[in-house]
């Protein structure tokens, strides 16, 4: 039925990428933090991702981070990356993390304006950029970081 | 009874009514698009097209008002939609036909204007699990208003509402009932005609909600027996924004207006108000005339190909999609009743139903993944959403091979 078409299969795999897939399939990171100083929920109705973001802060600096929940590939893959990303980082250079991912997945250009971050695996996610019904997936942890750093307690919602 | 249309006209193949929907001779990410998201909103044949632009083109007025030309049209074209919709869902009086603006609107009509000045504390609803979120919060809304108790009825695990509970819940304190005719999320086709004759036997008046039901069979309230029945234009290849409420009339008269407005009054002073006649004194402000040109558009498309063929066309493509779903491995099926419609819920091995929207979509197939506006549901089966292909009039056996080559697809990505 489809011969007359191209084969689009090697397009999708731009979104679905080996280090997405292999993220999904085995999240870094997943489970809870027993003692955690920040936590938030995030909740993406359209297609029921939820999650649950556990932060363990001190001296400024996100020592431990992990979450729990489930929901599509994209929004695993995105929860397993930023918390192996932010371990480590000051709150500040987290939250300019989630700037420049947000930027990097709806600004009109693409283009990350602070050079000094180093977004590594993160760039993984760019394929998102060409599916606008799916950034909210991609952007769920990132926002649920946003809130457990800011403290807010209502869950965060990407709809 | 009335006499189906195709007993007086030469039968068209449905097989070929593909070619009257404009929106699905397109192609979507460079494949032809495969519309199998009829559930959430069906597609418009160019009669329907030409239909509402023909009148907004030429006969365009405010309706039940002037006495100019195009007043009278359009006050003609809307009265005789309203002709036409009684005949298709034969109901026994044209002032039974109440045009609202959608499903919602016509189930929170009944929940505000039947249910609300009746019930109190210690009275309760009944509905069943398998119901549209549009099926469940106007009761929870008239609950809380009221003091009254939302009682919900159990499925099994096929799908199938499990009938002798639902007789033991329908007790003494029951004062309403509402089910759907057709689930959304499943395609179970409720035994409405046994649940009607079950509630008018204790008095309980009754509400289908028949949003899913309209698009796939013949529907006739006189026979179903129901108080209510409640559908959607967009769900039957009509336009968005219009309904209709079926209102069994003794029980519409009993009634206060739902809304204050225009057209549903005779008579206004600052003493009072007397309400107009049936249908109108539940059509409150300028309605909307283009949608219910559309709407009566769509019944005469479904009245020339016949619902009783429509119905059993859709029954061979149901079984052909079963069938070749059962041959994709690791394909779940989510609802499996004895009497559905061509609606089918799935789970694909452990891949998330939202992916599988995406990777379908890059190959030009429309499903749609969530949980449907049917959230119990999906927690009944412990999921948190599911694939579904709902199938409509004009999809063919070639829209379900495009599908299982698309899940195959799916599996390979995500192997």
């Amino acid at each position: 039925m489809m011969n007359a078409h191209p084969d689009t299969s090697e397009d999708i795999r731009d979104l679905y990428r080996e280090l997405i897939l292999d993220h999904a399939k085995s999240p870094r990171n997943f489970g809870r933090l027993e003692d955690p100083t920040h936590t938030a929920e995030g909740i993406n109705p359209l297609c029921g991702d939820k999650l649950r973001l556990y932060l363990q802060v001190s001296d400024d600096h996100i020592a431990k981070a992990r979450f729990e929940g489930s929901g599509c590939a994209i929004s695993m893959a995105s929860a397993s990356m930023m918390t192996d990303v932010v371990q480590g980082l000051s709150k500040s250079r987290a939250l300019a993390h989630f700037e420049a991912v947000r930027e990097r997945l709806t600004g009109t250009d693409g283009a990350i304006n602070d050079a000094s971050l180093d977004l590594g695996k993160l760039q993984a996610l760019e394929g998102v950029r060409d599916y606008p019904m799916r950034v909210k997936c991609a952007t769920l942890a990132w926002h649920a970081l946003d809130s457990a750093l800011r403290g807010q307690m209502t869950p965060v919602s990407t709809e | 009874m009335r006499q189906s249309h195709t007993t007086l006209r030469e039968a068209r193949p449905i097989e070929t009514c593909r070619a009257d929907f404009p929106a699905l001779q397109q192609e979507v990410h460079g494949h032809p698009l495969v519309y199998l998201d009829s559930a959430a909103s069906a597609q418009v044949p160019e009669s329907v097209i030409q239909a509402v632009s023909q009148y907004q083109q030429h006969d365009h007025s405010n309706v039940h008002r002037g006495v100019h030309t195009l007043s009278a049209r359009a006050t003609d074209a809307y009265e005789g939609a309203r002709d036409r919709l009684q005949a298709f869902i034969n109901a026994g009086s044209r002032r039974e036909v109440v045009f609202t603006s959608g499903t919602t609107e016509s189930v929170n009509l009944v929940a505000q204007s039947y249910c609300r000045p009746r019930l109190g504390p210690g009275d309760q609803i009944l509905i069943s699990h398998l119901e549209h979120h549009s099926n469940i919060v106007p009761w929870q809304l008239v609950c809380e208003q009221t003091g009254a108790e939302l009682v919900v009825a159990p499925i099994d695990e096929r799908g199938q509402i499990v009938y002798d509970e639902f007789d033991r819940l329908a007790g003494e304190r029951v004062k309403f009932i509402a089910v759907n005719h057709v689930s959304n999320a499943l395609g179970t086709i409720n035994p409405v005609k046994k649940i009607t004759e079950l509630a008018r036997s204790r008095e309980i008046p009754i509400l289908i909600d028949g949003a899913q039901g309209v698009p796939h069979m013949p529907i006739d309230v006189t026979d179903i027996g129901c108080d209510f029945y409640a559908f959607s234009g967009h769900k039957m290849f009509g336009p968005t924004g219009i309904g209709v409420l079926y209102g069994r009339e003794t029980l519409l008269d009993t009634m206060p207006p739902y809304q204050g407005g225009g057209d549903m009054i005779l008579e206004v002073s600052f003493a009072g108000t007397t309400y107009n006649d049936l249908p109108y004194k539940f059509e409150a402000g300028t309605p909307n005339i283009s949608g219910v040109v559309g709407i009566g558009a769509a019944v005469d498309y479904l009245s020339l190909l016949g619902m009783d063929r429509v119905a059993a066309y859709e029954q061979q493509l149901l079984a052909y999609l079963s069938e070749k779903l059962s041959t994709v491995a690791d394909v779940r099926l989510i609802g499996t009743a004895d009497d559905k419609a061509s609606v089918q819920s799935f789970l694909l091995d452990d891949i998330h139903p939202h992916d599988i929207g995406t990777i379908l979509d890059h190959q030009g197939i429309a499903i749609r993944t969530g949980h449907h506006c049917a959230m119990p549901v999906m927690d009944y089966f412990g999921i948190p959403g599911t694939a579904r292909a709902s199938l409509a009039l004009y999809n063919t056996p070639a829209d379900i091979d495009s599908l299982v080559a698309g899940l195959a697809k799916a599996r390979k990505i995500f192997a």
